[in-house]
């Protein structure tokens, strides 16, 4: 099994405040990795360093190594563009652009220098379907993606980041605007993704995690406590904040 | 599945990239430019005004109480003096009327009048100055002259005309301060028994105390400032006024007045004049926005 | 005795209905004043005659129209360029440091010096030192200074404005910050530069001191940026201070108003759009 991200010694601060203490991870390819824990326990600053995104915010600072199939990614010589276009992100709110559903997802291709008719509207197609929301969208590829329902949106959106090829697919709390059965629909796509993608999850819902991850990690204070495979930390986790977590006695 | 290494390490040379980088300078210069701007002002108008501080003198030119251009004799005090009359005039008729009105507005109108007055005190900031000055010189000016106090030409007309124009600065800004005060204070206030009132009076407008300060030293600055309206109704002569229905005149209309023909000594003493004006604006409105970014934090 | 609150609480409120009401009056008395004896001088022929340059004010206003079209075209072209820029390089590049610090002391500082000093300033280097003498051109460039500081922070706000999420997503994809810039913030921020460009075209109906000491005043119409010309707002002046045609200044002043009842309008109109677009409707 290949490891595609290695997490070393990693800390990360917002000015004085240290968010993430010594985390070390290795995350597998073609598995969907969950991070879990209260809020504010540094899941969602760890997972927006994988591609940078961190780098928006100012005032902060990174010590350690996330290697990415072997790339240190906070190397001088990266460019984080391309980061970002290998490593996807899909955010907690569904945030699709005030454009067209079709504008929607050839925007990344575009941005990268497509301007081919046909071939966007192969790509728009392609990705919708990998998103399984061809067959829903494929009559009105020029309404607004505004005009969607909240679940929709949110494909819409995980369209929009295949579109641009990724390896890599960073997900934070994509479910947790979402109604059951639009939850439903985007676990079993993330199913589907992991055949192509590694997946990075970050939930609120340890069910979720517990339905579709391979390895969960659990976080607390911004250390990672337990890492191993799902399986074993919903069943027999090992550190007691974890059990009390799991088992809803905790935060 | 190829690795993410090889495509991360080459920065690339897309015009994408080449577009962004130029853009980001582009974007640094253009933020620079307003700066540049003030730069420019205060370079010229110091430039042209030093001559004169050179010759008159500082304290002369700013305490001399004769501006006679064919003795070249250039002293600013009356000018000072009608400026400060008619500034100190308006507000003395808009702050009370204004924070009155801001009240009015945010605590006792029917949601209709506030529908009607709201878009009036806007439409009040748009309508050009000089129709506000033409509307002093056709209406009010008559009215002063027919009781019987001179030509009507008058530093109260001129302050009255200022005053409306200063009017929606005052009551705009005192309206936001007003709204920005937490309704727990309200609530705090009308639990312990008081009147609305007693509330307004003696918990909000002290809440909104440097908001209200900074629409009062904002419109100020706007008083100072204006030109054609006060040359239309104040008759301009240069004199230090002995009441209210006396002429006078203001700084700014000396510039605008004698710009167009002026030359050598006279031309400095009118930027100088110049030099006055911006120094005393800067630091008003520094100190008001101060005020206001206090009431934020 | 003592008055008690209740007595007090109704004497206040009736002081403020009294203030409502008098600012109400003092736009109703000056509009009113303004349409009712300037209403009459206006027909066909007035807006399509040159002033004559007489003393009796002959002639309508054709070519202060004209002068004013010219100068709102010119001063949006330099100006709306420049402001937008430092909007966005205030609301996207800057970080807090001295640069960011200079260009906001800029602008607070630029947007309250007298309109005269721009003027004075205008005068001594467009008129004067780059010798591009009384023109529209050298009142533009004046007007544009004086215009920036509003369009710039009009526009910040209406950057400021885009959801962080657009910028997210965006920058997510990979594109440049440039192209997030391009085609997602700037789309999403139109309607508010709209109404920054439109409260500057009103800025520019009303102004007139710095532009009696840089436009030159003539009453020709205007051939090119270099021609000497005046606006609407310095038609009304002249003719106020320099003719006996009273009622052609009333009557100049009632299409200034008209002017900017119009432009508040679709202010208005516009801005209400825009807030219900950001309060996340459909398009």
């Amino acid at each position: 099994m290949a490891v595609k991200i290695q997490i070393r010694d990693l800390n990360f601060f917002y000015g004085p405040a240290q968010a993430l203490k010594s985390i070390n991870m290795d995350i597998y390819e073609n598995k969907i990795t969950a991070l879990i824990g209260p809020s504010g326990c540094g899941k969602t600053t760890l997972l927006r360093l994988m591609n940078r995104m961190s780098d928006l915010v100012p005032d902060t600072r990174v010590e350690g190594q996330v290697l990415i199939d072997g790339q240190d990614i906070f190397e001088k010589s990266v460019d984080v563009v391309n980061l970002r276009k290998k490593v996807g992100m899909v955010f907690q709110q569904p945030n699709p652009f005030p454009k067209t559903i079709f504008e929607n997802v050839a925007y990344g291709p575009r941005m990268l220098g497509t301007n081919d008719k046909q071939a966007l509207s192969k790509i728009v197609e392609e990705s919708l379907k990998k998103a399984a929301l061809w067959d829903e969208v494929k009559e009105m590829l020029n309404k607004s993606g505004m005009t969607l329902s909240g679940g929709q949106q949110q494909r819409l959106c995980i369209a929009r980041v295949l579109a641009v090829n990724p390896q890599i697919i960073l997900m934070d709390e994509p479910c947790s605007a979402l109604d059951p059965i639009s939850t439903l629909k985007i676990e079993e796509l993330m199913m589907d993704l992991k055949k192509e993608y590694t997946v990075i999850i970050v939930t609120h819902n340890m069910q979720q995690a517990a339905r579709v991850s391979d390895y969960t990690g659990f976080m607390l204070l911004g250390e990672l406590v337990e890492y191993a495979v799902t399986r074993e930390i919903f069943n027999v986790p090992k550190d007691k904040r974890c059990e009390d977590y799991i088992t809803g006695r905790f935060g | 599945m190829s690795k993410i290494s090889d495509s991360v390490l080459q920065p690339g040379c897309e015009l994408r990239r080449v577009y962004d980088g130029f853009w980001r300078y582009a974007i640094y210069l253009f933020g620079a430019i307003s700066f540049i701007i003030l730069l420019l002002i205060a370079l010229f108008i110091f430039r042209e005004g030093y001559p004169a501080f050179q010759k008159i003198g500082i304290w002369q030119f700013i305490s001399g109480l004769r501006w006679d251009v064919s003795d070249q004799a250039y002293g600013i005090l009356p000018m000072i003096i009608g400026s400060t009359y008619v500034t100190i005039g308006a507000l003395l008729i808009s702050v009370p009327l204004g924070i009155f009105t801001a009240v009015f507005l945010t605590d006792v109108a029917p949601q209709m009048m506030r529908s009607i007055i709201r878009p009036a005190i806007e439409l009040l900031v748009g309508i050009p100055s000089v129709v506000y000055g033409l509307v002093g010189m056709l209406m009010l000016v008559p009215i002063i002259r027919q009781s019987g106090h001179g030509s009507g030409d008058s530093v109260l007309a001129a302050s009255i005309v200022l005053a409306v124009m200063v009017l929606p600065t005052i009551v705009s800004i005192t309206e936001d301060s007003i709204i920005a005060v937490p309704n727990a204070y309200r609530e705090g206030a009308l639990s312990l028994g008081a009147t609305r009132w007693q509330m307004i009076w003696h918990v909000v407008l002290p809440a909104a105390k440097s908001g209200i300060i900074a629409s009062i030293v904002l419109g100020m600055g706007r008083a100072i400032g204006e030109t054609m309206a006060m040359i239309m109704v104040i008759g301009n002569s240069i004199i230090i006024p002995d009441s209210i229905f006396s002429p006078a005149r203001t700084l700014t209309g000396t510039l605008a007045l004698e710009l167009k023909y002026a030359a050598g000594l006279h031309w400095n003493a009118l930027f100088a004049t110049g030099v006055v004006l911006f120094v005393f604006i800067l630091i008003l409105n520094s100190f008001g926005f101060l005020m206001l970014r206090g009431k934020n934090k | 005795m003592k008055i008690s609150p209740r007595v007090t609480h109704s004497i206040a409120w009736g002081v403020c209905w009294a203030a409502g009401l008098l600012s109400l009056a003092f736009l109703l008395v000056i509009i009113g004043y303004v349409f009712v004896n300037g209403i009459g001088s206006i027909s066909w022929e007035f807006l399509t005659t040159n002033p004559q340059g007489g003393l009796k004010g002959e002639g309508g206003i054709l070519s202060p129209l004209v002068g004013t079209l010219y100068l709102v075209a010119l001063t949006l072209l330099i100006a709306v360029p420049l402001g937008v820029g430092a909007a966005i390089y205030l609301s996207e590049y800057a970080v807090n440091n001295w640069f960011t610090k200079m260009v906001r002391f800029g602008v607070e500082s630029l947007a309250g010096i007298p309109s005269i000093v721009f003027g004075l300033f205008g005068f001594a280097l467009f008129v004067i030192a780059l010798g591009f003498n009384f023109s529209i051109l050298s009142g533009s460039l004046t007007l544009a200074c004086l215009c920036l500081p509003v369009i710039i922070r009009t526009c910040e706000e209406a950057i400021k404005a885009v959801p962080g999420t657009y910028r997210e997503a965006s920058y997510g994809l990979g594109a440049t910050k440039w192209q997030t810039i391009m085609h997602v913030i700037l789309p999403a921020a139109i309607p508010g530069i709209i109404t920054a460009i439109i409260l500057t075209v009103g800025r520019i109906v009303e102004e007139t001191a710095c532009l009696y000491v840089t436009m030159g005043g003539s009453s020709n119409m205007p051939t090119s940026v270099w021609s000497n010309s005046r606006t609407l707002s310095l038609h009304l002046y002249y003719l106020a201070m320099e003719t006996t045609a009273v009622d052609k200044a009333l009557a100049t002043g009632v299409i200034l108003i008209l002017i900017i009842v119009v432009i508040n309008f679709v202010t208005r109109w516009l801005s209400n759009r825009y807030v219900a677009m950001t309060r996340g409707g459909n398009r």
